[in-house]
């Protein structure tokens, strides 16, 4: 039976800073260090990190500082339950582990939030004439890629070679829906073409099937094995194939869709007849059809177009879904996902158009379209890319994502509240929790554990091995009657370590 | 649990479907009055400062 598809999205933002000169970690630290002012509580990641290192060029912003942006201060895990922090010269948010598609989607949105708030609150700092800008993407069209990555428990059973094989047919096609378009060509080492709009952000740097890299040969399959829980059971697919979704329905199909061809495979039942032929030339062919007319070579020496895949693989998930008891999501989730999946394939065929206010690209693309047939614009006009740009902005005023209106899942009141309180349904609810309620006497928390320091005793460590355990439901009650870290520790049986599991 | 998401037919396809719709006159259009107004915004806003914009556009170290 599949494994619950406990997930979560990892997300790389685009950093600009203007009117001064300053190396992109630095102001990415500035960014992540000014959300420690909030009410919010913070406690440390145990990871290593990078220090920042300033540029002593250009303006001086000392002075707009906090006294001290340490590494204490960038890298931090926040009362949802998500992990925020300075990575490869950009700030990032990892949302909280879990349970359902839509609360995924739901801490995916409240990290925008998050990332707009310490923009607007790094902004009130900078001295006149300086500022930071913020946006939800994946490449600055001159060759640099960051990422937008996805993870989803897998049971340990399954073959590792069996799982990349099959899941690659779905990253290969699924863009069609939850790619965020890009204006221009690039390579990893470069810019090919400023002209053209593709479906991807993300296609261009795909240059292996199977790999462990995520910054360079990037592999369609990332083969990172790190669980981040028991490892015995579990595995942790880590993709770094998807573009960064600003359509709230779009990341719910990407996550959804994933989910539930994943739980398909693990339970063995992934039509073998769409394997693909050649996945790394298909994966940029596929992005650069917005036309979605051109056909892909199978291993089998057929041919399809990426819908037509997409059309058979959502059939397939509809008969495992008919004969399965259980998918990996709630059977109202999982029946919620596929609704919407073969909609969308369905509009995709027939008025493209009528998705553009849920799919990305299409939404980006009439921008595009629009601007360069109102003034007759050459294809390489900068007028487009820069629409490319602002589509992700954080900036409300400048963001064309947001002036489109795209199909909402949340109000404002909800997304406020999930910046700030974690998912009842996973082990982050007691991380999450936790570091609001006892932030002063961590030490510090990871994915899987978290470190107290408990008063004339040693450290004490609380180990979280189960994504699905230390939920509301099982803790709940004793974060709230506990008055200490010691009644609290006493109370889960954690006395004495070395270990146990929530 | 039992929430729809997205229900299937709660698309937004107005003037597409909507046979009243379709007999307004096209400048009436909700979805093309809507684009043309976030155009005009663009306009605006691009008309100056995309070359350097784009130019200044520059990220490092992404995974």
């Amino acid at each position: 039976m599949a494994t619950p598809k406990v997930c979560g999205i990892e997300t790389e933002y685009g950093i600009l800073l203007s009117g001064a000169e300053v190396d992109p970690i630095t102001a990415s630290s500035l960014i992540v260090s000014a959300y420690k002012d909030s009410s919010w509580a913070f406690a440390s990641f145990d990871a290593s990190h990078e220090s920042p290192s300033r540029d002593a060029r250009g303006v001086n912003l000392d002075d707009y500082l906090d006294p001290v942006i340490d590494s204490k201060m960038i890298n931090t895990v926040l009362s949802n339950g998500a992990r925020y922090y300075v990575d490869h010269a950009h700030p990032e948010y990892s949302s909280p582990e879990c349970a359902t598609i839509r609360d995924a989607v739901l801490f995916d949105v409240a990290g925008e939030f998050i990332l707009r708030e310490s923009m607007n609150k790094a902004n009130e700092r900078l001295p006149e004439g300086v500022r930071i800008d913020l946006y939800k993407n994946n490449s600055d069209g001159k060759g640099n890629s960051y990422g937008c990555h996805e993870n989803y428990l897998i049971d340990r059973q399954l073959p590792f070679a069996k799982l990349a094989a099959f899941i690659t047919t779905h990253f290969v096609t699924r863009q069609v829906f939850c790619g965020s378009g890009k204006v221009g060509h690039e390579t990893p080492t470069g810019v090919v073409d400023q002209s053209g709009f593709q479906i991807s952000q993300r296609a261009d740097f795909f240059e292996e099937l199977v790999g462990l890299e995520t910054t360079m040969k990037r592999p369609i399959v990332n083969t990172r094995d790190e669980p981040h829980c028991d490892p015995q059971k579990y595995r942790r697919l880590h993709v770094i194939v998807g573009d960064a979704n600003m359509s709230q329905f779009a990341t719910y199909l990407k996550l959804g869709s994933t989910a539930l061809v994943l739980s398909m495979i693990e339970d063995g039942m992934f039509p073998q007849h769409l394997l693909i032929a050649h996945p790394v030339h298909a994966i940029k062919q596929v992005s650069r059809d917005v036309t979605m007319s051109e056909q892909v070579l199978m291993a089998d020496g057929s041919r399809m177009t990426a819908l037509a895949i997409q059309t058979e693989l959502c059939a397939a998930v509809r008969a495992y879904f008919e004969t399965s008891a259980y998918c990996g999501l709630t059977r109202d989730e999982a029946h919620d996902v596929l609704l919407n999946w073969e909609q969308t394939l369905h509009d995709l065929a027939t008025e493209p158009h009528a998705l553009a206010k849920k799919i990305d690209w299409i939404a980006k693309m009439q921008l595009v379209d629009g601007t360069k047939k109102r003034h007759s614009l050459s294809d390489s006009d900068s007028r487009l890319k820069a629409i490319d740009l602002m589509y992700h902005s954080l900036d409300p005023k400048v963001c064309l994502a947001t002036k489109l209106n795209l199909l909402h899942m949340f109000d404002d009141e909800t997304i406020a509240a999930a910046a700030q309180q974690p998912p009842d349904t996973t082990r982050a609810f007691f991380r999450g929790r936790v570091v609001d309620k006892w932030f002063d006497h961590i030490v510090n928390a990871n994915w899987d554990s978290i470190v107290f320091d408990v008063t004339n005793r040693p450290l004490q460590k609380v180990y979280m091995n189960e994504p699905l355990k230390g939920t509301r439901e099982l803790t709940e009650s004793i974060i709230n009657s506990s008055t200490s870290i010691e009644e609290l520790l006493a109370l889960l049986g954690q006395q004495d370590l070395p270990s146990s599991t929530l | 649990m039992g929430e729809r998401v997205f229900k299937q037919h709660e698309q937004d396809r107005q003037g597409t479907t909507d046979t009243e719709a379709e007999l307004q006159p096209k400048e009436h259009d909700p979805i093309k009055t809507d684009l043309d107004s976030i155009l005009d915004q663009i306009d605006e806003v691009l008309e100056e400062n995309a070359e350097e914009f784009v130019k200044s556009y520059v990220q490092k170290g992404g995974q």
